[in-house]
């Protein structure tokens, strides 16, 4: 129970954001509307992608320096967790796209980028099954997943910024924030992307002590 | 210094011994030209200049990941071995990128040149371009060769040398293809500055990671 409490965070943060997410009152917006709430879901599933593609860079670089498997373990299974909630983030981004911009996947350098980040992350799990020897398969996936850290990076953060872009934030939008999020969305935006951000970590654990039970097992 | 110096010089000695596979790459740009000019037929000069500028660049995206893949297959394991004992890690991948910039320089000037000739040159401002096409060769040959070490040390790496340059180069692909755009627009020089930047900025930024990672890569 000791340390299981974030867990139980993690529930209420996400039942509150589920309630009052559906529920709650949100500003008008032209064009937005209802689909504003999608704000409680997409976004912070990307801001949990990107702690989770943290995470993994994190233990890639502790494996290096130690040799520790249980490191390589943690940071494959973390980088799985940030492709399924990047899969999710495409899906919810894609419904959201639908109802705004009238096009489920609008030719938008974010969304590209996005889906080049998500091709490299595939590689790195195509690399990884193409190894036979754990030390290896381990040395080698660690190297990759930092130089993909490493393209991700500007890939999501400066080049969608630096041409036109549909996203706000970015080609001289203004992000949300600043314009659209009042108090009352804040209130449930917050807790919401904590709360995603502890799922992922709670999913990645969960993972972790499978494969590491399997390999006993073995 | 003096052992980046004598690394350079045995792969340049090294490619000159292997000559079949330098002039491979040579006629494979040429032929993959001569396949686009024979495609578009006779309307080669009913091109707009995008189209023009994105089928070089994919024929030299497609170049530069056949040309650099072998960069660390040509020799045997053995022989690897015994140069990891006698030089330093960083001085191995260094020379490597570096004699790899000087390839993708002259096999992108090839190609260029034969692309300009067969399928017309609508550049505005030729030395602008050139200066892409510099650019663009360290570039590529700066990511790609660390990307090479990785699926070299993998099973049947061909295929897995695609799948992981792919998506590591597109940024760097996009930039000078922006570049390259403004050069064949002929648009200010100073209105390019920025790319120029970015593109030097990635550049270090895999540089850096390669004299850092290679170390690890080696070992293995």
């Amino acid at each position: 129970m000791k340390n299981n409490w974030w867990k139980i965070i993690a529930v209420l943060l996400l039942t509150y954001t589920l309630y009052f997410g559906l529920m709650g009152t949100v500003p008008r917006r032209a064009i937005l509307n209802e689909s504003i709430r999608n704000v409680y879901f997409h976004v912070p599933m990307w801001f949990a992608m990107i702690a989770m593609l943290t995470t993994s860079l994190v233990y890639a670089i502790k494996y290096l320096r130690t040799n520790d498997l249980q490191y390589d373990l943690k940071s494959v299974e973390f980088t799985n967790v940030a492709i399924l909630l990047g899969i999710l983030g495409c899906a919810t981004g894609s419904l959201w796209a639908s109802v705004t911009w009238g096009d489920p996947w609008p030719s938008d350098p974010k969304l590209n980028s996005v889906a080049i980040s998500m091709l490299m992350y595939f590689a790195y799990l195509i690399l990884r099954g193409s190894f036979d020897d754990e030390q290896r398969r381990a040395r080698i996936s660690a190297v990759y997943n930092i130089l993909a850290y490493a393209v991700f990076i500007p890939l999501i953060f400066i080049l969608p910024r630096l041409t036109d872009s549909l996203h706000p934030g970015n080609g001289g939008n203004p992000a949300f924030s600043e314009l659209d999020m009042d108090n009352q969305m804040r209130r449930i935006f917050y807790p919401a992307v904590i709360g995603w951000g502890l799922l992922g970590t709670w999913m990645a654990t969960v993972r972790v002590r499978v494969r590491m039970l399997e390999e006993q097992a073995d | 210094m003096q052992e980046l110096r004598t690394l350079i010089g045995k792969e340049i000695t090294l490619e000159w011994r292997q000559r079949y596979a330098l002039n491979g790459m040579l006629l494979y740009i040429v032929s993959t030209v001569f396949v686009c000019y024979l495609s578009f037929k006779l309307k080669a000069n009913q091109l707009t200049p995008i189209t023009w500028n994105t089928l070089f660049w994919i024929i030299i995206l497609f170049t530069a990941v056949n040309a650099i893949s072998k960069s660390f297959t040509q020799e045997r394991a053995g022989r690897l071995l015994y140069y990891y004992t006698i030089a330093s890690p960083q001085g191995i991948i260094l020379s490597k990128i570096i004699y790899n910039s000087g390839l993708m320089l002259v096999l992108s000037l090839t190609g260029f040149g034969f692309y300009a000739f067969v399928m017309g040159n609508p550049v505005g401002d030729l030395w602008m371009y050139l200066v892409t096409i510099f650019l663009s060769s360290i570039g590529f040959a700066s990511s790609l060769t660390m990307v090479a070490g990785i699926a070299s040390k993998a099973e049947n790496n061909g295929a897995l040398m695609a799948i992981l340059s792919f998506p590591v180069i597109i940024p760097m692909l996009l930039m000078v293809m922006k570049l390259a755009k403004n050069a064949l627009d002929g648009l200010d020089r100073g209105s390019s500055s920025e790319e120029v930047m970015i593109l030097l900025a990635l550049d270090a930024i895999v540089v850096s990671l390669s004299l850092i990672l290679f170390p690890y890569l080696w070992r293995s």
